[in-house]
């Protein structure tokens, strides 16, 4: 059985992906296109449904989908290429989608996993080969970041607000 | 200058432990050279010609005492007791071991100072006018903005893989000398009329491959929207800028392919988007940060007339390489780092040492670099300056001639760099040997060469008054002019005005050029105006007059 990286611990998968031989009711992540083919055969599908992204796919292609929608995976095709940081960010802040965000593919490594946690990546499912148990050391890299984000790292901003500025915040 | 407090100290160690794991691994064959080198880019580590070169963060240019010496005894300890300034302010290692790189980086953390992000396609050191705090006409501080940008910038979670390297400049006064228009992003403080400060934003600058100059998109943006706006800017870059070709990845392709009017539509529809999220910059914040950068202890003083009485080699001295100072009894020290006959930016472990204990004594500690690669004490009592010329001089770093033709750009060239198509630095050489002249140079007046070995222009050659660019020729040096370029107030780019020449004619060419200029000039008009007014061709004709043979 698949592990992957959830809320910062190593855990069994309990979802599927389009092409491996999920049970009826079963935790199913589907491409967009599939989705898109026949919306009804996934609109009626008894079990979690999810969606994996291409990392040059839109927020506002999902809009509909959304709310029917418990996990949404971003392809990460190699740890060069971060256009699925911004799409990740997208969709918590301005698609407000609050289910699981998982990033998947071959750039999802363990020096990349801290920066996918902060932008709202909830679950990360490694690369082939990596090691998880690495990958989630690297998650604890840092204490404190200069930018808001996502995850349990402190942001700067709020400790020194909370530091030094706490007399008269309001 | 800024001080680090415990956070600040506790990331950049975090980040020093993360590289020696990183390094670690790759040693051990656990990552790949492919693996490993976006890694290592991010914190400023090349793989050179010779040796790995190790490009040191020097935020916008400011340096402490302490700052100095430290980085001369990493030059000593780790490398051949030298470094290399560059056109970004930033301090390059030429021969360091990758087994080091991890100790010298947590040497430089023991100094509040670190080598994150000078490389790599992502956010780079951003850079401020030289003269920032000491300029009679500045709108504002702009170190304080390039700070908060700093830190912003640092590890941004979203913006650490973009699809080319970006960078931002902040300046505060009309006449530019961050060459913010040729930035990525470029920042100009403004005062609206009632008072508020913001900023107008240019993007799509650049030089390299195809120079642009920025576009204005924003003429004024509120001091509080900073951080939220250029979230919006990298956002609309991070998702749309090209990652299928090399060169067509800057931020500047995509603008001109949007054209700046739709372009600043996605990012002002992105801002608004964000609104709810993005980090917006409390008083509270600005105010801690501008705290760091208030004015200097400065003593009450008038001025003096300094010259009375001194050998005209300090007279000459003082009229290239100091200048005016907001503070009456103060003026500003360049430290010129371009001797003849030395490599352009580069600087001695003793040098280093000695200037960092004269800085102590005479300028409060500080050392600035400028974007042309010298140094400068901005804060010296006139009646300190004969003084401090005499210690420069012993130093070798009292050359009078800021602002003259031999004051050159050049990056490091075939020398050392393995992008570089030929070499800069024996060019250099042969330039200020044939101009060696000193009042045939302050004939000259003010002209600024500016040499790049290849077309990514780290010499930054397109806004130069002449450029010159290295070309590779059937396995052979050549170089390519360019007159008109510039980089002050009234950005342009220079325009190539013939065919390449080999090495061994660059200076004879240069030479007919500025004798142009010597026949064609108006009393007292510099070289660039004179260029302006009648135009390239008798330049051009002149450059190649005895050269039919250049092909």
């Amino acid at each position: 059985m698949r592990h992957i990286l959830k809320r910062r611990e190593i855990l069994p998968d309990d979802w599927y992906h389009f092409g491996e031989d999920a049970p009826v009711d079963g935790a199913l992540i589907v491409p967009l296109a599939e989705l898109r083919k026949d919306p009804e055969r996934w609109r009626n599908w008894s079990g979690k449904l999810g969606v994996r992204l291409s990392v040059d796919a839109s927020y506002d292609d999902l809009t509909d989908a959304l709310a029917r929608l418990s996990l949404v995976a971003v392809e990460f095709p190699n740890a060069g290429d971060g256009r699925g940081y911004s799409l990740g960010r997208q969709l918590r802040d301005a698609a407000g989608f609050r289910g699981e965000l998982r990033a998947v593919g071959a750039g999802v490594r363990q020096d990349q996993v801290f920066l996918m946690s902060r932008c709202g990546f909830d679950s990360l499912e490694l690369a082939p080969g990596e090691d998880l148990e690495a990958a989630r050391r690297a998650l604890h890299r840092y204490d404190v970041a200069y930018q808001p984000g996502s995850a349990a790292t402190s942001p700067v901003v709020t400790i020194r607000m909370q530091r030094y500025f706490s007399a008269n915040t309001s | 200058m800024y001080q680090y407090d415990e956070l600040d100290q506790s990331f950049i160690e975090q980040r020093v432990a993360e590289f020696r794991d990183q390094t670690r691994r790759h040693l051990a064959g656990e990552l790949s050279e492919e693996e490993f080198r976006p890694l290592r880019l991010r914190n400023g580590l090349y793989l050179q010609r010779h040796a790995p070169m190790l490009r040191i963060a020097i935020p916008y240019g400011l340096l402490s005492s302490r700052q100095l010496t430290k980085l001369a005894d990493i030059t000593r300890h780790y490398d051949r007791g030298y470094g290399h300034f560059t056109t970004r302010q930033n301090l390059q290692l030429n021969w360091p071991q990758l087994a080091d790189v991890p100790d010298i980086l947590a040497d430089l953390a023991t100094v509040q100072m670190h080598a994150i992000q000078t490389s790599g396609n992502c956010i780079r050191n951003v850079t401020a006018d030289h003269l920032a705090g000491i300029n009679p006409e500045e709108v504002d501080d702009p170190r304080p903005y390039c700070e908060i940008i700093r830190q912003w910038a640092t590890l941004h979670p979203e913006f650490t893989y973009l699809p080319r390297k970006f960078k931002i400049a902040v300046t505060g006064v009309k006449e530019d000398r961050a060459a913010s228009q040729v930035h990525d992003i470029g920042l100009h403080l403004q005062r609206a009329a009632n008072g508020e400060l913001g900023f107008t934003v240019l993007v799509g600058g650049g030089l390299g491959r195809a120079p642009m100059i920025g576009h204005v998109i924003r003429e004024f943006l509120p001091v509080p929207e900073l951080l939220a706006y250029l979230e919006a800017i990298l956002r609309v870059y991070n998702r749309h800028g090209r990652r299928d070709n090399i060169h067509k990845a800057r931020i500047k392709v995509l603008v001109k392919s949007l054209g700046p009017a739709r372009f600043r539509e996605q990012v002002e529809d992105e801002w608004r988007a964000g609104r709810d999220h993005a980090p917006r910059l409390l008083p509270q914040q600005i105010e801690r940060v501008r705290g760091c950068f208030r004015p200097q202890p400065y003593e009450s003083l008038v001025d003096i007339d300094a010259l009375a009485g001194r050998e005209s080699a300090f007279l000459a001295w003082h009229r290239y390489n100091t200048r005016a100072h907001r503070v009456p009894g103060y003026r500003a020290v360049f430290v010129s780092l371009k001797a003849h006959g030395e490599v352009p930016g580069d600087m001695t472990a003793h040098q280093m040492e000695s200037l960092a204990t004269l800085a102590e004594r005479v300028s409060f500690g500080l050392i600035r670099v400028t974007h042309a690669q010298n140094l400068l004490l901005a804060d010296v009592r006139q009646s300190d300056l004969y003084e401090v010329w005499r210690k420069l001089a012993e130093l070798g770093l009292a050359m009078p001639n800021i602002g003259t033709l031999t004051d050159m750009i050049a990056c490091p060239g075939l020398d050392f760099c393995s992008l570089a198509n030929a070499g800069t630095l024996g060019l250099a050489r042969q330039i200020q040997t044939r101009f060696d002249d000193l009042d045939y140079l302050y004939d000259l007046g003010e002209i600024e060469i500016k040499i790049s070995g290849c077309m990514n222009g780290c010499g930054h050659h397109h806004v130069g008054h002449i450029g010159i660019l290295g070309v590779e020729k059937r396995g052979e040096e050549w170089y390519q002019l360019t007159l008109g370029g510039s980089a002050n107030g009234f950005t342009a780019l220079g325009e190539v005005i013939g065919p390449s020449l080999p090495r061994d004619e660059v200076a004879g060419a240069i030479e007919r050029i500025v004798e142009t200029y010597r026949a064609e000039r108006l009393e007292s008009e510099r070289f660039i105006d004179t260029l302006r007014r009648v135009g390239l061709k008798p330049f051009r004709e002149r450059a190649y007059a005895t050269h039919p043979e250049a092909a």
